[in-house]
């Protein structure tokens, strides 16, 4: 068995390419919350609290069109929805754990790490394998932490223009490489992206997400179900 | 509610999304089927942020013409087919992204 130090060094080297698009989100993040009103305190607190880009984003977007607070936590809560799938998963390798471990580690359970240890938990069945979790989730808190602190400090020195908002859904589709050569993933990614776009304006309260992603794994329920037939 | 109550509350509900699976599930709730299911979770929620933030512009509309970012994400996904490089697929799409825009 690997040392604990060793699994989590490894977390941090295998997260480390999702941390470039982070980059440009960290900062583009404090350049928005500034230039919405919100004091330089208040946005670093949102990133050490909430500490999830996707729900930062949507807070800053509906604080600035004037949405009531609960539409505004609400939609925090659908975005967030898709953590309760990550947690589902996850959770099986971390059933034999104490509790304050699940505490600490639910913290750190963001996309990117998420991701790239989800596929490292698959392989390995030593004990320890839940460090790499949070290897991959420090090292996303630091540069997350870090970038906010460099967009409120830059302000408006980064050129609207350069459309880094762009980078977000780039890191996600990166994401998703090793799914577009399988059949059934594609049928699935069409569905929930489908559902998502059209219903992005008519489902309320932001749960397109949610809405997509039930839709999308739906169709994985059918799919596979035909598969054991054949 | 002041800005500290509802950031609070944004993140109460973001740790809760993430905390409320890992402490309630236990190991004998899986089955090899639902197992299966959930190994496509990342396929059903990823397009769901993916898709949007490609064809819906910011004030909320469908955009279909003149939208460099549909031809820069297909770029990046055929990058990200062949090479299976998750730094190659985020930076062919930034690329064409801005030779799309400031170049052509």
């Amino acid at each position: 068995m690997k040392s604990n130090f060793k699994v989590f060094l490894k977390g941090i080297i295998d997260v480390s390419p999702l941390m470039i698009p982070v980059v440009p989100f960290g900062l583009i993040f404090g350049v928005l919350a500034i230039d919405i009103g919100f004091t330089p305190i208040q946005t670093i607190a949102m990133s050490l609290i909430i500490f999830g880009g996707a729900s930062q984003i949507v807070l800053l977007q509906l604080f600035s069109g004037g949405a009531s607070s609960l539409v505004i936590i609400s939609s925090v809560g659908a975005v967030n929805s898709r953590h309760l799938l990550y947690g589902a998963v996850v959770s099986e390798h971390l059933s034999d754990l104490k509790l304050t471990w699940k505490i600490i580690i639910s913290y750190f359970l963001i996309d990117q790490a998420f991701a790239t240890s989800n596929e490292y938990l698959k392989k390995n069945k030593d004990n320890n394998r839940y460090f790499h979790l949070l290897g991959g989730g420090a090292t996303c808190w630091v540069i997350w932490q870090s970038t906010t602190f460099l967009g409120i400090i830059l302000g408006a020195a980064i050129p609207e223009k350069l459309g880094l908002s762009f980078a977000v859904p780039l890191t996600f589709l990166a994401l998703l490489v090793n799914d577009f050569r399988k059949f059934i993933n594609v049928i699935v990614i069409l569905v929930s992206g489908l559902v998502a776009t059209f219903g992005y304006n008519y489902i309320p309260f932001k749960a397109y997400v949610i809405v997509a992603a039930v839709a999308g794994l739906f169709a994985a329920m059918i799919l596979t179900t035909k598969d054991k037939k054949a | 509610m002041s800005n500290w109550a509802l950031i609070i509350y944004c993140g109460l509900i973001t740790y809760l999304t993430r905390f409320s699976m890992i402490a309630l599930i236990k190991k004998e709730m899986f089955n090899d089927r639902i197992r299966k299911i959930l190994s496509f979770v990342p396929s059903a929620i990823f397009p769901a942020i993916i898709f949007p933030a490609i064809f819906i512009n910011d004030k909320g509309l469908f955009e279909i013409d003149n939208n460099p970012k549909i031809l820069a994400a297909i770029i990046a996904m055929v990058i990200g087919i062949f090479s299976r490089s998750i730094i190659a697929t985020i930076f062919s799409g930034l690329a064409s992204y801005w030779f799309l825009i400031f170049v052509v």
